[in-house]
């Protein structure tokens, strides 16, 4: 307020108002040219699937059909598959990101901090085309030689979540799938963590060692409530990847129409089918099924988003009270 | 230090790229000048299509050498079979390609003709340790069976029966299909729907289906991968793949009961003993052909034109570039493993040209 009333109150800077003022146009256009855009997407997608909406109804969500010789369609096998491949990915990209952003700012000798960090920022601009041929031709085969093994052997005999980890050494499916995209988003997640953690001011940290905490609970109680905010939209930026990441998906996780709960069983994503499906989608009602599942991700996103916010301000709520 | 390297380096690389453009934008205009002064009489069209993926290497060979002894260019976009059929139907295109024929009716309504172009044969892969190529003898019965998952494993009886006296391992059986869209995949169903009737109600055929067991690999490239990989599995891939990868194949018995090779030749059988005469418009898939040395599971691409033109002048050359491939164009066929058509077919399509299409 008062630097505003200092300003106006300069004759020579009046004519900076009107400066302001464009700028402000600018860059309020620049943002709401995104929400355009969002909407835009939205609302075309949801009209190209009107089709297969108004066709199969509310069917279409819980339906495992996916047969475009009798036309009937359905979302349920790639909405699980996108949700179980993004979830699993995140459950191992988060704490490993989170340990690469930690060493990055805490541990790493001085010298070794620039390169490494580097070197995490080429990953992220590796094309997604090479990650899918790395896991088809190298660690496909590694999974079913050595890990698909021994998880169906030890896993696969466990009570209850044993029918997760049962099935044949194929080293194609949802849990190849979700490694590859852990690895994928790593980059992605642990730059925007090593960035903030930069932010965090030395004084609350020095203060903190001063009064004899470890390194870990520094990080743990001092840099991560600081940053948190910042933390959780790094981990949304890596999410939302993962969700939509089609081309090292379609490589690796076996593009099968079948729903199953075991892990080591191929399965198929939004994207995925999207890409696969599109260039020989021979009727109207085939192709308005894949444009709806260009919008159901769409909404998948969103409400993965609306939770995570919610549970946010859960968390906020939590801090403000106690 | 860093920028100003950087911004002497930028420098000259784009002062000469801008003085290379300028001669040969020149160069382009001078001719598209010349081409338009000497109007009709040039003979330098440009002829659009659009359509399956599968007949791609071939019309861009044949279109490479057509080219070079008329100067007509053929821009061929291999956007799918599907593609190419909207395309056409809309009208942006000279000709579509399709690895599906189109029905009479659908032909009738929207003013269409099709006719064949060139033949190429799907075979059945398989990675079972202990087995050589062709070794492994199937039927189309014992085909669908494992496409449908009633075969899990390779020493099933059914397989047996038809395998006297080799040593087949007991592995289970995975089954590798495509993931994305294709003519092959129609023509595979197509041959599975007509040798096995719990095929055809089950799943019938398509260009995708809903496969009841198995992996998806996008693309021949995907499929041969993942049969590759995963021991004991079988897929189904164009023949130019299965050589050119080297890979393990089935015999599969034709419909007179002959185990045949899949090579070439079949496939020429299948193409000549198929039932053309009957087939109004060549609205036939040549799967399970009559011969004795038919393959059973011979494809081929339709070719998609308009049979009264807007663009009558591009037609024209579309058909002359077709004509010259179908009588011209065997070497460059056999070359990338396509059986070019027989010559009995040959006959037929130019015939049709001449009754349906207003040339």
């Amino acid at each position: 307020m008062s630097a505003e009333a200092v300003l106006t109150r300069n004759p020579g800077k009046t004519r900076d108002a009107g400066g302001d003022r464009a700028f402000r146009l600018l860059a309020g256009g620049c943002a709401l040219l995104v929400l355009f855009s969002l909407a835009g997407a939205a609302a075309s997608m949801a009209w190209g699937g009107r089709l297969a909406f108004q066709t199969f109804g509310w069917k279409f969500l819980i339906s495992t059909d996916w047969d475009a010789v009798n036309h009937q369609f359905g979302a349920l096998v790639p909405i699980i598959g996108t949700v179980v491949t993004a979830a699993l990915a995140m459950l191992m990209a988060v704490p490993v990101s989170f340990g690469i952003a930690l060493f990055l700012t805490e541990v790493a000798p001085a010298w070794m901090r620039a390169p490494v960090a580097s070197a995490v920022e080429l990953l992220a601009g590796i094309p997604s085309i090479i990650y899918g041929m790395w896991g088809l031709f190298v660690f496909v085969p590694f999974m079913a030689a050595h890990v698909d093994p021994w998880v169906d052997a030890h896993l696969g005999a466990l009570p209850l979540i044993g029918m997760f980890f049962q099935g044949p050494p194929l080293g194609l499916g949802m849990l190849t799938a979700g490694i590859v995209l852990a690895i994928m988003v790593i980059p992605f997640i642990s730059s925007v963590m090593r960035e903030v953690f930069l932010t965090v001011p030395s004084r609350l940290k020095e203060s903190a060692y001063a009064l004899g905490a470890t390194t870990w609970e520094v990080a743990w109680d001092i840099v991560l409530p600081y940053t948190r905010q910042a933390v959780i939209g790094g981990i949304f930026l890596g999410l939302g990847r993962a969700l939509g990441e089609t081309m090292a998906v379609t490589f690796v996780l076996g593009n099968a129409h079948q729903l199953t709960a075991s892990l080591l069983l191929p399965g198929n994503s939004i994207a995925a089918t999207i890409a696969n499906e599109f260039t020989e989608a021979d009727s109207e009602i085939y192709r308005s099924s894949l444009i709806a599942l260009g919008f159901l991700l769409f909404v998948v996103t969103f409400v993965v988003l609306v939770i995570a916010r919610l549970m946010l301000r859960q968390l906020d709520r939590k801090a403000g009270r106690t | 230090m860093f920028a100003k390297q950087s911004s002497t380096t930028v420098k000259p690389s784009k002062s000469r790229t801008f003085s290379f453009m300028t001669p040969s934008f020149k160069a382009r205009l001078a001719t598209f000048a010349m081409a338009a002064a000497l109007g009709v009489t040039a003979h330098a069209a440009d002829i659009t299509g659009a359509g399956s993926t599968f007949v791609y290497p071939v019309l861009s060979k044949w279109s490479a050498a057509y080219s070079a002894q008329t100067g007509n260019h053929i821009n061929y976009q291999s956007i799918g079979s599907g593609g190419g059929i909207a395309q056409i139907k809309a009208g942006t295109v000279d000709f579509g390609a399709s690895d599906k024929p189109l029905s009479e009716s659908e032909l009738q309504q929207a003013g269409l003709g099709q006719f064949p172009v060139v033949i190429g044969g799907i075979v059945p892969v398989i990675n079972v340790a202990g087995l050589a190529p062709g070794q492994l003898k199937l039927d189309g019965a014992a085909l669908a069976k494992i496409y449908l998952g009633d075969i899990k494993s390779w020493n099933d009886p059914a397989i047996a029966a038809l395998n006297p006296g080799v040593n087949l391992p007991d592995g289970r059986i995975t089954v590798v299909h495509r993931s994305d869209g294709s003519g092959t995949t129609f023509n595979f169903t197509d041959y599975l729907s007509k040798v096995d009737p719990q095929w055809k109600t089950k799943v019938g055929e398509g260009t995708s289906v809903q496969w009841p067991v198995g992996v998806g690999g996008k693309g021949n490239e995907g499929v041969s991968a993942y049969v590759k990989q995963i021991k004991g599995s079988i897929g189904y891939v164009e023949y130019a793949y299965a050589l050119q990868n080297k890979m393990s194949y089935a015999l599969l018995r034709n419909s007179s009961g002959k185990y045949v090779q899949p090579n070439l030749d079949s496939f020429a059988a299948a193409a000549a003993t198929a039932d053309w005469a009957h087939a109004k418009d060549f609205n036939l898939v040549m799967t399970n052909a009559a011969g004795a040395d038919a393959f059973p599971i011979a494809a081929t691409t339709w070719v998609i034109m308009y049979k009264h033109p807007k663009n009558a002048a591009n037609s024209k050359v579309a058909f002359d570039f077709f004509k010259w491939s179908l009588e011209h164009g065997q070497p460059q066929a056999q070359a990338l493993d396509y059986v070019p058509l027989p010559a009995s077919l040959v006959a037929r399509v130019e015939n049709y040209w001449k009754t349906e299409f207003k040339l």
